[in-house]
């Protein structure tokens, strides 16, 4: 039978575990409590689908902070996973082996740049020097929806959609390609060294057995940084302009839920509809990267456990 | 190793139609890496050519001032001050979140790893600490905000001690994940023979489990520190703004995040030029943390 010491320890660590889960339970149900009078005036659909948000006349539809945040997200992914999948599969793949290590680190040092300082860098440094290239390629592609510009549009203004976009895509970047990486080192020896035998060259190698097994994985990858992005407050505040519309195309101003939390806050604090309107604003944000995470664990768990067979916990020490 | 049964489908022979694409593949993805490591050398180029100039000795040693100043005639502005509040209200508000953080995530994964293993109850937690890692710092931020200054617990609405709560729920998940990955590594055989020589299970966690896995566990947690000390939204709520210098987590403080986020929007060159030397000195001393924890991790025995 258990000693005195052992349950003490077993049953404080279990108390600890339960108290997570309190936690997030509690957590919900705040929110949910506060933001409720902005729901109960604007209703659910209402807040969420509205596109009416406006401080003045007190109305709080967040459909514009929605759909900036679903477009920033975007631009994002379709800039940031490819080059990421690029980088894991350079660095576990092709990459000569006293490369790698380096690459990894310099990867990984993306991440440790706090947020504001690529606000800071964003605001002072890519807005400047990207416009007029912005505007070339509106131009360029001006055929194409969403991201031409009308050839009498000369301008375009400095923070913008496509802006907040890179700048989200470099910060999920090294996330997106440390999970591909671990995905596509769960790729069986035996599968590459068959392509190779088999006289395939590396690409084919990649293309034939790494990419297909790795596929579920890399989706889940790009979710979890998806979910990254969707949350994202500090950077995208200070690059998105901060304007409650829902642009015409990816160089025009706009706003996200998250940044909207951080501009707003202050004038809020003493309006009390105010306030539950930017708490909807977090609670619409929670659920969102709450259903992104759930779908991309989905992906990434079914993805390491389609692995090689795992070693015994005991034979991988030492 | 027995012959194959039939043939396999055999690859047409090596053609320059595949040499070339094999080429010109490899060339993007080489292309790639430089593209992906092209922000983190402009970033850092451009913090540190920018932030350079404003660091001095008075920089580290006087308080940021609120004060305004239109003349265009540098001299006669009363200095801008330096980031003094913002250095000591970052590390003492830091060292209280990790003091929370670091034993409640160490703790969690030791229940998952040693108690919990595959039970539901443990698969459930495991979950749920899977789906903190994933929420925005913004709403943390925002639930302190609602349950701590809103409700004045403590006397003042906003305090440091509040600002370190968000970063410790923030560090929590983070913490608790790598001490798991840390703790799982640590060979079954060396449990096994320690019951075997009838020692006692709490002897076993705090005397064989955690010395062997604590390289690992420090490496996590620096992590999660390097981590919070670069969030701003999570203390933008809770316990800014303030521009005085004090080490008392009982009142507002400022800190390096929330002060660059300030700096930034005013109009001001000169407190511009602070955020950039603000900037530089964030992100050495994230760096800094950084490496430490991979000199630390380094040393583990383990895998």
């Amino acid at each position: 039978m258990a000693r005195l010491p052992d349950r003490l320890l077993r049953w404080g660590l279990t108390g600890l575990a339960a108290g997570i889960l309190a936690l997030i339970a509690f957590f919900f149900i705040r929110l949910y409590v506060e933001a409720k009078p902005a729901f109960d005036r604007f209703g659910v659909i209402g807040f969420v689908f509205d596109n009416n948000w406006d401080v003045s006349a007190s109305q709080y539809g967040a459909w514009a902070l929605v759909v900036g945040t679903l477009i920033t997200s975007a631009i994002a992914l379709v800039i940031g996973v490819p080059i990421a999948v690029a980088t894991a599969l350079y660095i576990a793949e092709l990459a000569p082996r006293r490369l790698r290590g380096v690459l990894t680190v310099m990867i990984e040092l993306l991440a440790a740049v706090p947020s504001v300082v690529y606000g800071l860098w964003g605001v002072f440094f890519l807005i400047p020097k990207l416009r007029g290239a912005e505007v070339w390629v509106g131009h360029t592609l001006s055929f194409v929806p969403f991201i031409g510009l009308p050839d009498d549009q000369k301008t375009i203004p400095g923070p913008n959609y496509f802006i907040a976009g890179l700048i989200l895509a470099i910060m999920i970047l090294p996330l997106v390609s440390a999970i591909s990486r671990e995905v596509i080192a769960t790729v069986p020896k035996e599968n590459k060294e068959a392509a190779l035998a088999l006289g395939a060259t590396r690409w084919e190698m990649i293309r034939m057995t790494v990419l297909p097994y790795s596929r579920a994985g890399i989706a889940g990858a790009s979710m979890l940084g998806l979910g990254r992005a969707i949350g994202e407050t500090i950077a995208v505040t200070l690059v998105i302009g901060n304007a409650p519309v829902i642009g015409e195309n990816i160089w025009s101003q706009g706003y996200t839920l998250a940044a909207v939390i951080a501009n707003e806050f202050n004038e809020a604090a003493s309006v009390p509809i105010h306030r539950a309107a930017l708490i909807a604003a977090g609670l619409v944000l929670f659920v969102l990267t709450l259903l992104v995470n759930v779908v991309a664990r989905y992906f990434v768990v079914r993805a390491e456990r389609g692995g090689a067979p795992k070693v015994a916990p005991g034979m991988s020490g030492g | 190793m027995s012959a194959p049964a039939q043939a396999p489908r055999l690859l047409p022979p090596i053609s320059r139609r595949r040499l070339v694409t094999d080429k010109v593949m490899r060339a993007i993805v080489l292309a790639s890496i430089v593209v992906a490591l092209v922000p983190l050398v402009l970033t850092i180029y451009y913090v540190t050519k920018r932030g350079i100039s404003t660091i001095d000795w008075d920089f580290f040693t006087t308080d940021p001032t609120g004060r305004s100043c239109i003349s265009e005639n540098k001299a006669l502005c009363p200095p801008a001050g330096g980031v003094k509040s913002a250095i000591l209200g970052t590390l003492t508000m830091v060292a209280l979140a990790t003091a929370i953080a670091v034993p409640i995530g160490i703790g969690v994964a030791l229940y998952l790893v040693e108690f919990g293993k595959a039970t539901w109850f443990a698969k459930f937690v495991r979950y749920f600490v899977d789906v903190l890692t994933g929420v925005p710092s913004v709403v943390f931020g925002l639930f302190v905000y609602i349950v701590l200054v809103v409700t004045q617990v403590g006397g003042d609405s906003f305090a440091g001690w509040k600002g370190s709560i968000a970063l410790a729920l923030l560090m929590l998940p983070i913490v608790a994940r790598a001490a798991e990955v840390v703790l799982n590594l640590v060979p079954e055989s060396l449990r096994e023979a320690a019951l075997a020589l009838g020692a006692q299970r709490w002897r076993v966690v705090f005397r064989i489990v955690l010395p062997t896995a604590l390289p690992g566990l420090i490496t996590g947690s620096l992590l999660a520190v390097a981590r919070a000390a670069g969030e701003t939204a999570p203390l933008l709520f809770t316990a800014a703004v303030a521009f005085g210098s004090t080490a008392n987590l009982g009142e507002r403080m400022n800190s390096l995040p929330v002060q660059i986020f300030n700096d930034i929007q005013n109009p001001q060159a000169r407190i511009v030029d602070r955020a950039w030397a603000s900037a530089l000195t964030i992100i050495v001393l994230v760096l800094l943390i950084s490496l430490l924890a991979r000199l630390i991790s380094r040393r583990s025995r383990l895998a």
